[in-house]
């Protein structure tokens, strides 16, 4: 059988997230750790949706687990998880090689591209819960989809500016490729170096698989999903009331008030948006969403995220206003002593 | 003269917008060389396109605009000078214009005689004016969807702009456009060429220096150059071809620069899938060609077309990922496929009631009960020609497929898989081919569905759509039309006009409405509009033989579509001199008549013979008489054409009369019974169509 002309020296899943890793960190990137909230998409995470906004400049990249408990097969689908991981790139602005700079991360991963064909195939995305979309493409790998490359235009129903670039590669899809392996479970995930035993992806991931699938399809308590649902959105809402009060867009009249707003959880808003973003993920998984309340429901989380990205965004502003005037009432004491 | 080139090379260009893009660059650069005055006569124009570029290069364009020479006005003579001395009005002008005033002409006006002075306007550089005009002309290109990349936003383009080439002759043009400027390199294929810049000495060298850096730069070379390699890669499979796909074509074309064609195969059980299965699997997800026998049965192979050259190793490497990948994709279906068939579809009518099809209009299980009562009534109306037990059993399991695994990995196969499904669980074959085709037409170029049981089960379905929005007040305005609805209208008329179900537009509106007289009114206006539309679009008939003929009736499509094909026959026939003439004619008795009722005249039912004074009215009253038993009985068989050939003979009679006769005479019984007449012909005559809508030439 002919092989993917590296297979025998292919790069087992932890190793491919080194190499991924270290490639972007060489490249400016800050690495962050996997956000510790249950997120569909690395976008969703505040490093990717709240960083993207404002013009501070960010490289970051970080691996995330991304729960779709639609998608999950009870383990039995060898192309299928209920929970797959991410590698998610942010560069904002892109630079100009950002393109050459994604091929030689391919290149760095083990594959030749003279040995293979690439495409940069048009694919747009967009969320419309958290009023963010861009333009891109899926970028295909001999007819298999290994990344989806996005600029970002719009985030929480903001313009963005400067834009953002954003690389997200499926890892276990370029594992599966790398090792050439008909399914998921069977990666490698890394070789115990004594022994030489391979631990496969099902070894430490079915179980989650098949539980998850479980709970997102047969277990899942209903009528408490949403009652989950309905204190999650309240709290959030009662934040972005509060967050209205406190004026956060306007000059801060005292540095206490200015700490005060700083303090504010705007961060913990969006959390309390994502556990919602969830849980809606969780009722439909386990059918009891209807068509009819679908539009609803999504539109409560989207006021609920695109909300916290307003906030988010005044509280940066005013953030960086109160900075500067900080640095001048600090300059003019000196003068005074 | 020297060679314009320019090129702006892209990140990859969506496939879709490529081809539209690159003709609108040509036109807007050719545009522009002419508006400047830098080609003579025909140009030759070549233009370039791939997924990182757009090129256009024009032949022999001026270095230099030529000078223009222009006169400028200046003051009267009258102002200009006093006791034959110039004035300071006549001093300032000649200087302004640079000439002495002696060397000032006198110029006539219609307003009197006024100064003039010659003036030479030279002619600007060419590549300056490309590199002030063209930065101009890419911001205006229109995209279906652009992004803004650099920050400040200074500039929208479909994708980052990378580099740009600019050539007249060997000189580089410095357009600036995204944060370049054009200079005289470009750049190969992505990696068999690398990104080592291709110095372009002269506009000639473009194309073979990009052949060189692995680019096959124009389009129609790349198109042949992967139908060639289609055919001859099939040729290694004895009997087999590949099966053809105009769309497909152009979408690998605009995804290729350097294209070549992979044959792969995969395990023949998965043959046991529908064809409609796999193909959709390889053409859409994938981008492959199917390949068939001489029969047209499909097999285990397919054609991927690549955006590679590689040796024999690289092709083996590739040809396994595009296997492992179309292997993965057809396991998934095959399991969704046996999945599906635990719950068979006469199981799954209940589970519509979990299937929202519209917040206010409920359930799919409660659409597809309004559609089987729309249906049985309108299969009733059709009682001799269509199955009515198959229209019933296909419209209960019409949408089931909606909650099978298949539909929703491949919603593109809505309605497909249900037919599928019901022909593998032994459902009547009727029925089945009815579910199979339900969403057919898909567009005014698509088949209707093949049977007349199919087609009522499309119309109720898509009548009862129509009925169930509007009757919330969701019509489409304007662009605006998120249920589809004119689609939905459109199928309705398709399937009228084209198939063989006898059935009013009134019929089908009333059944769906269930009698709401106000929807049913809303609803038959929409449905006019959509005949309209078909009628224009689809069968090419002009606006006004359209109102001429909706005018005489528009309940039946495929009568009003029948008459409109006459119409428009004999107008463009021998007879359509004398047909346009008394289209004319009526519309002048139309107008006499409207005035007549404007004022109040009382236009009487009857002509009355001995009213009749002149020959020419006699002649037009009998004749028209005559000719209308003939027309009505040419009518009654619908054979529209003999019928409009009678009536344009009565274009000699019409003519005289007119010619002869005054009708708005002041006598009241003579002038009455003159109007009588003519109503009588206009009623009598507009039963095809009301010719008084034709336009006419110069009218």
């Amino acid at each position: 059988m002919a092989k993917n002309g590296n297979a025998n020296q292919a790069l087992t899943f932890q190793e491919l997230l080194f190499r991924l890793q270290r490639f972007w960190a060489e490249r400016g990137c800050v690495l962050q750790q996997p956000y510790d909230v249950e997120v569909g998409a690395g976008t969703m995470s505040p490093d990717t949706f709240l960083r993207v906004l404002g013009p501070k400049p960010v490289r970051i990249a970080y691996a995330q687990p991304s729960r779709r408990p639609a998608d999950g097969r009870y383990g039995e689908n060898p192309n299928r998880l209920f929970r797959h991981t991410q590698l998610q790139v942010i560069l904002k602005p892109p630079p100009v090689r950002i393109q050459e700079m994604y091929l030689e991360s391919l290149e760095a991963i083990g594959i030749d591209l003279r040995q293979h064909d690439i495409k940069f195939e048009e694919d747009n995305w967009e969320w419309p819960v958290g009023g963010a979309w861009g333009v891109g493409w899926q970028v295909m790998l001999d007819g298999l989809e290994i990344t989806q490359f996005t600029y970002f235009q719009q985030c929480g129903g903001m313009d963005l500016d400067p834009i953002s670039g954003e690389i997200t590669y499926g890892l276990e899809r370029i594992a599966a490729f790398l090792q050439d392996v008909d399914s998921i479970y069977d990666i490698v995930w890394t070789v115990e170096p004594d022994t030489g035993r391979e631990i496969t992806y099902g070894e430490m991931r079915l179980p989650e698989e098949q539980q998850f699938s479980a709970y997102s399809f047969d277990y899942a308590d209903v009528p408490k999903l949403w009652e989950h649902l309905r204190l999650y959105e309240e709290e959030c809402l009662a934040l972005l009331d509060g967050a209205k009060t406190m004026h956060l867009d306007e000059p801060a009249a005292s540095r206490t008030e200015a700490l005060t707003r700083k303090r504010f959880p705007v961060l913990g808003a969006y959390e309390l948006a994502l556990k919602c973003s969830h849980l809606f993920n969780l009722l439909d998984a386990r059918g009891a969403i209807s068509v009819t309340e679908r539009v609803g429901v999504m539109a409560r989380i989207r006021a609920l995220v695109v909300g916290v990205a307003g906030v988010y965004a005044a509280q940066m502003t005013a953030t960086r206003t109160d900075a500067s005037n900080a640095e001048i009432e600090e300059g003019s004491a000196v003068v005074h002593a | 003269m020297p060679d314009f080139l320019f090129e702006i090379g892209l990140e990859e260009i969506p496939a879709r917008m490529i081809a539209g893009a690159q003709a609108e660059l040509t036109r807007r650069v050719v545009e522009l060389l002419r508006h400047e005055r830098l080609l003579a006569g025909a140009p030759t124009i070549r233009s370039f396109a791939t997924p990182r570029r757009l090129a256009v290069l024009v032949a022999d364009v001026a270095e230099l605009q030529d000078d223009l020479s222009e006169e400028v006005l200046g003051p009267s003579v009258k102002v200009a000078y006093r006791n034959g001395a110039p004035t300071p009005a006549a001093v300032a002008f000649a200087r302004k214009n640079g000439v002495e005033v002696d060397a000032l002409a006198t110029v006539s006006t219609a307003k009197g005689d006024y100064l003039a002075a010659r003036r030479i306007k030279s002619g600007k550089l060419a590549s300056e004016l490309l590199a002030a005009e063209i930065p101009q002309l890419l911001a205006q290109i229109s995209w279906p969807k652009q992004m803004y990349w650099r920050p400040g936003r200074p500039e929208r383009f479909v994708r980052p702009v990378r580099w740009m080439l600019g050539l007249l002759g060997s000189t580089t043009v410095p357009i600036e456009f995204g944060g370049f400027v054009a200079g005289n390199v470009t750049y190969g294929h992505r990696v068999l060429a690398g990104n080592a810049p291709l110095l372009i000495e002269a506009p000639a060298a473009y194309e073979p220096a990009l052949l060189a850096g692995f680019v096959v730069a124009e389009v129609e070379v790349r198109r042949q150059r992967i139908r060639k390699a289609l055919d001859r890669v099939c040729r290694t499979i004895p009997g087999a071809r590949w099966r053809e796909d105009h769309e497909l074509i152009e979408s690998v074309t605009q995804l290729t620069e350097w294209p070549s064609v992979l044959l792969g195969g995969f395990e023949p059980e998965f043959l046991e899938l529908p064809d409609e299965v796999l193909v959709t699997v390889m053409r859409d997800h994938q981008k492959y060609f199917a390949v068939e026998d001489a029969e047209g049965k499909l097999l285990p192979h397919f054609l991927a077309v690549l955006n590679t050259e590689s040796d024999a190793g690289g092709e083996a490497i590739i040809r396994h990922g595009n296997e492992r990948v179309l292997r993965a994709r057809f396991s998934d279906a095959r399991f969704f496929w046996q999945f599906d068939q635990r719950i068979p579809l006469v199981g799954r009518e209940a589970l519509l009631e979990h299937v929202t099809f519209q917040r206010d209009l409920g359930s799919y299980a409660q659409k597809s009960a309004r559609v089987r009562v729309v249906a049985a009534a309108l299969a009733a109306k059709c009682a001799g020609v269509v199955d009515q037990a198959a229209v019933d059993q296909a419209s209960r399991l019409l949408k089931t497929d909606l909650t099978t695994e298949l539909v929703k990995e491949f919603t593109e196969l809505q309605g497909i898989i249900g037919g599928l499904y019901a022909r593998a669980q032994g459902v009547g074959e009727l029925a089945a081919a009815a579910i199979y085709d339900q969403y057919r037409p898909a567009s005014m170029e698509d088949r209707i569905p093949r049977t007349a049981e199919g087609q009522i089960v499309g119309l109720a379905d898509r009548a009862d759509t129509v009925a169930g929005m509007f009757g919330l007040g969701m019509e489409p305005t304007g662009s605006k039309d998120p249920f589809a609805l004119r689609r939905a209208a459109n199928g309705v008329i398709k399937i009228l006009a084209e198939g063989s179900v006898a059935l009013s537009l009134p019929e089908i509106a009333e059944t769906a409405a269930e009698g709401h007289f106000e929807l049913i009114g809303r609803m038959l206006a929409f449905f006019r509009e959509r005949l309209e539309f078909y009628l224009r679009e689809v069968k090419g008939q002009s606006y006004d033989v359209i109102a001429a003929v909706l005018a005489a009736g528009a309940n039946d499509v495929r009568d009003a579509s029948a008459r409109a094909e006459a119409v428009s026959s004999v107008r463009n026939a021998e007879e359509g001199g004398d047909f346009v003439a008394l289209s004319a004619a009526f519309k002048r008795m139309r107008n006499i008549l409207e005035q007549a009722r404007d004022k109040g005249l009382v236009i009487p039912d009857v002509v009355h013979p001995t009213l009749l004074l002149e020959p020419e009215e006699t002649a037009l009253a009998e004749r028209s008489a005559d000719l209308a038993t003939q027309v009505e009985a040419l009518r009654s068989h619908r054979d529209y054409v003999a019928a409009l050939r009678a009536i344009a003979t009565l274009r000699t009679q019409v003519d005289a009369f007119f010619d002869a006769v005054m009708v708005m005479v002041p006598e009241g019984a003579v002038r009455a019974n003159r109007l009588a007449l003519i109503a009588r012909v206009l009623a009598d005559f507009s039963r095809i169509a009301d010719f008084s809508e034709i336009v006419v030439a110069g009218s």
